[in-house]
């Protein structure tokens, strides 16, 4: 068990374990709501991971800092007020961050994110003898699915990587950000000791996914969270013991989140899956020819969660509460009844975090990265893996994390039959993507009130009026705010047809000293 | 079937071209905006506006101070969006060879009737805190304002329509030398007069125009209300903005009615990419943080980049160009969103014989044709 730390909350004294973040330990003691927005609405945390930017906290007198990305320390300061007078930030700071340009460190293989597909990829470009850096903005490697879980062992396969990864020489570099490339082949990072300057030869990318969130009324809400970001926040160390919760949305991780967090001991009252039965059975009779551990996995989950309704074609249209969630209104098409709940675990599916490929060029297709058979991306040297390339999950990332850890150490006869398993793998990608497209109704949830850009508070009735991204940017300040758009981007997407104008360094805020 | 006509098309939805409609329609001629993009998706979108007076030159200062009284008389007029702040500016001396600047400043501006006041190391300090110590001094000019470009210019474009002028937008549009306009539908446009309203690109239709293509930075930082209170740029912002160097940085910070600060400003020629170059960023940076040390800590949230219309003699180009029928109204540099509504103005006044405060001549663009090009 981790040591107990004692920090303060707005100058109360809390106590948290230090491996829990400063967002989950804040939830716990104050309540959903640790910010206000722009104009003035109760937000929570939302994703769990560090994308939403629904969590910033002023942390030792720093504003907008993530509090999900922060683990508790002893002695923390933490307020939830917003500081407005000049005062409270000239008196603090009286010595200057330092600015130096920071370290250079210089490998021969960069990877980018330390979930499953990371780990795979950096585990075998080390095994070929190559000197590597694994990269991750989280305190933990694990990504999402492997998630550091204080309360739970982790699963077998997980384990067996982590051996695997602890034996080789991979330098592995948490709570380290990516800003964007200032020179050719580097990378500028914000570590925990400053910025740095990381110089490679060939670059795997696996930056991985982030929830899709839709806007319907009352989906700003505290205690409306995504699916995956409320196990995050769980895993995290807040406790949703005895919680009514309500799973909806849509896609394989439904399942999961509710068994993890009935697990938890939570209350979970329904899981709504929006995708039609019909789909999903046709989506089973699939699994069952070309995949059927992924069907055994899928009924075991199931069976862990006996009791609790799944109901497919099923979806919410709106939450209501006062400070925050209550209940939520759902709708199968003809009947609509209202779920009184706690909290709910909403993601309609999983978007690939572009950014990263965006800003190096790599082509995109169809919404995912391009890449040939080793994984190499349409810039030569340059590697995406995972849900990059397809949402296909951990089986899908640990192959082709493996096909480009070779591929990348210029040992592409150690590729073998992982080609084979990678087609099966794509396969799969495509079958989930067809039995969860999303239903044509989840583009009319939201009501001309409905916030669509969180940061800003923009809503859907000031932004129908546009015909593009740009100039709904532009006249409304949509997408403008910390998050860069990772939130509205895709429910934009998905609503009007609109895509991102562009990507620019910085890939996420940073200190301005960190980019001089 | 005969060619729709109107009086005056107006080719760019910049503020420039927004001022130039609303004045025009507000005269009475039919009047319609031509953009290929979205409304004030130029150089007026990637700009400060930083509402300011200069002194660079006699006309500069005209143009300058005309135009900031016309925005302070439409400033109680302006929807919300347009986050119009009177913030006034603040010019840094870093030593004491730029107060004597600060001095002759003060006394040119005294002399036209600008209200500025001389402020020394201890009142600087006093009014922005989180400047470094050690600077001489400053001068402040209490009547200067901010406003957000790209609200401002859909502004002024929906006050023309209440005028009955036309805006059309995402169409690429092909303007010849008889004042027709040809549209890419095959359809066309007839009117009396064309004006270019296009910032950098005005050159590519008039490939003689002494317009160079100015790139600059600008890095945007999360909201941190009462951080500073004035646009605040140092005095060596007039050798970077005004000399001919390849390239140049300078401090300039305001804010935002958002209570975000927008750090600038870099300035570079002979660059045609739109890229955010990590080597002027961390200059332009940089050269913040000497002013002011602090900035180091607050979270910097987006940077983008844009081009200034720069003409060799600093100031802009209105009225005729070589062809008959056409108008400039472009060159502005990093002056534009400013010197918007009195251009238009002058506009008016060229067109319509109305007279105007300030005489058009400077900035007529026949100063460059035939003699030396500057």
């Amino acid at each position: 068990m981790a040591e107990r730390v004692t920090l303060t909350v707005n100058n109360q004294p809390i106590e948290a374990y230090a491996d829990t973040s400063v967002a989950a330990a804040v939830m716990q003691t104050h309540g959903l709501a640790v910010r206000q927005s722009v104009t003035g609405q109760a937000r929570g945390p939302v994703c769990g991971m560090g994308v939403c930017f629904e969590c910033r906290l002023t942390v030792d007198g720093v504003l907008h800092q993530r509090a999900c990305l922060l683990p508790c320390r002893d002695g923390m300061k933490i307020d939830t007020r917003a500081s407005s007078e000049p005062e409270a930030f000239a008196k603090r700071d009286a010595k200057p961050a330092t600015n130096a340009s920071g370290s250079e460190r210089v490998y021969d293989v960069v990877v980018l994110g330390a979930g499953p597909a990371g780990i795979a990829a950096a585990c075998c470009a080390a095994d070929a003898g190559r000197r590597v850096a694994l990269i991750d903005d989280n305190p933990r490697g694990g990504g999402q699915i492997w998630r550091h879980d204080p309360a739970k062992p982790p699963p077998r396969e997980a384990e067996g990587w982590r051996d695997r990864l602890r034996r080789t020489s991979v330098e592995i570099l948490s709570s380290t950000l990516i800003l964007g490339s200032f020179a050719p082949k580097t990378l500028r990072a914000e570590s925990p000791t400053g910025p740095c300057t990381l110089r490679f030869q060939r670059l795997i990318l696996a930056c991985g996914a982030r929830e899709r969130f839709l806007p319907f009324p009352g989906w700003t809400l505290p205690g409306i969270f995504g699916a995956g970001g409320l196990q995050a926040l769980v895993k995290s160390g807040y406790s949703v013991h005895g919680k009514k919760v309500v799973v909806a949305g849509s896609g394989p991780l439904l399942l999961a989140v509710a068994a993890y967090l009935r697990g938890h001991g939570a209350d979970v009252r329904l899981v709504a899956e929006q995708a039609p039965r019909s789909k999903l059975l046709r989506f089973g009779g699939s699994l069952l020819w070309h995949q059927p551990s992924k069907l055994f996995e899928a009924m075991g989950l199931r069976w862990q969660l006996r009791g609790v309704p799944y109901r497919a074609g099923c979806w919410p249209i709106r939450t209501d509460g006062a400070q925050q969630v209550t209940s939520v209104t759902l709708t199968d098409g003809s009947r609509t009844w209202t779920e009184p709940c706690d909290a709910v675990a909403c993601g309609f599916g999983l978007v690939p975090n572009l950014e990263l490929p965006m800003l190096f060029v790599c082509a995109i297709e169809r919404g995912f990265v391009k890449v040939d058979e080793h994984q190499q991306t349409s810039v030569a040297g340059m590697y995406a893996v995972g849900e990059l390339t397809g949402i296909g999950g951990v089986d899908k990332s640990l192959i082709e994390g493996q096909i480009a850890g070779w591929a990348a150490a210029d040992q592409p006869v150690r590729i073998g039959g992982l080609l084979n398993e990678s087609v099966r793998a794509r396969r799969f990608s495509e079958l989930l993507d067809d039995a969860f497209t999303l239903r044509d109704e989840l583009r009319h949830l939201a009501d001309d009130a409905t916030i669509v850009c969180r940061c800003e508070d923009v809503t859907y009735g000031a932004l129908k009026r546009f015909v593009g991204q740009r100039d709904a940017k532009l006249q409304t300040r949509c997408g403008m705010g910390p998050c860069q758009g990772r939130i509205c981007g895709p429910a934009l997407q998905f609503l009007f047809g609109w895509l991102s104008d562009s990507v620019r360094p910085p890939i996420f805020p940073t200190a301005l000293g960190n980019l001089s | 079937m005969s060619v729709p006509t109107c009086d005056v098309a107006i080719l760019g939805a910049g503020i420039v071209g927004a001022a130039c409609a609303r004045a025009l329609a507000c005269e009475g001629l039919r009047v319609i905006v031509l953009d290929g993009n979205p409304i004030g998706s130029g150089a007026t979108a990637a700009g400060m506006g930083h509402i300011t007076v200069m002194d660079d030159s006699e006309p500069q200062f005209a143009l300058t101070r005309y135009s900031q009284q016309l925005w302070n008389d439409v400033s109680d007029q302006l929807p919300a969006d347009v986050e119009y702040v009177q913030t006034g500016t603040l010019w840094i001396a870093a030593d004491e060879d730029e107060m004597a600047t600060v001095r002759r400043k003060h006394a040119f501006y005294q002399e036209r009737g600008v209200d500025t006041e001389i402020l020394d190391a201890k009142a600087v300090a006093e009014v922005e805190p989180n400047l470094r110590t050690g600077l001489a001094g400053g001068l402040r000019v209490s009547d200067e304002s901010v406003i957000y470009p790209p609200c401002a210019a859909r502004w002024l474009l929906e006050q023309a329509q209440l005028d009955r002028a036309t805006i059309s937008l995402g169409t690429q549009v092909f303007p010849m030398a008889d004042r027709t306009i040809q549209f890419g539908d095959g359809s066309s446009l007839s009117c009396g007069s064309v004006i270019h309203a296009t910032g950098a690109w005005a050159s590519r239709l008039f490939p003689s125009l002494p317009i160079r293509p100015r790139k600059g930075h600008l890095v945007i930082t999360d909201r941190y209300p009462g951080w500073v209170r004035h646009q605040i740029v140092e005095l060596g912002y007039l050798k970077s903005a005004h000399g001919s160097d390849r390239e140049s940085v300078a401090f300039n910070l305001q804010p935002r009615k958002t209570g975000q600060l927008l750090l600038g400003s870099s300035r570079q020629f002979d660059v045609d990419h739109k890229d955010v170059e990590p080597r002027m960023l961390k200059r332009m940076i940089a050269r913040g943080l000497e002013y002011m040390p602090r900035l180091a800590r607050l979270s910097a949230i987006r940077a983008w980049t844009g081009f200034r219309a720069a003409t060799p003699d600093s100031l802009p180009l209105i009225g005729p160009a070589e062809i008959r029928g056409h108008l400039l109204a472009t060159g502005h540099e990093g002056l534009g969103i400013t010197t918007s509504l009195g251009t238009a103005e002058l506009i008016v006044s060229h067109l319509t014989g109305k007279s105007s405060a300030i005489s058009i001549e400077p900035y007529l663009p026949a100063r460059f044709q035939g003699g030396t090009d500057g």
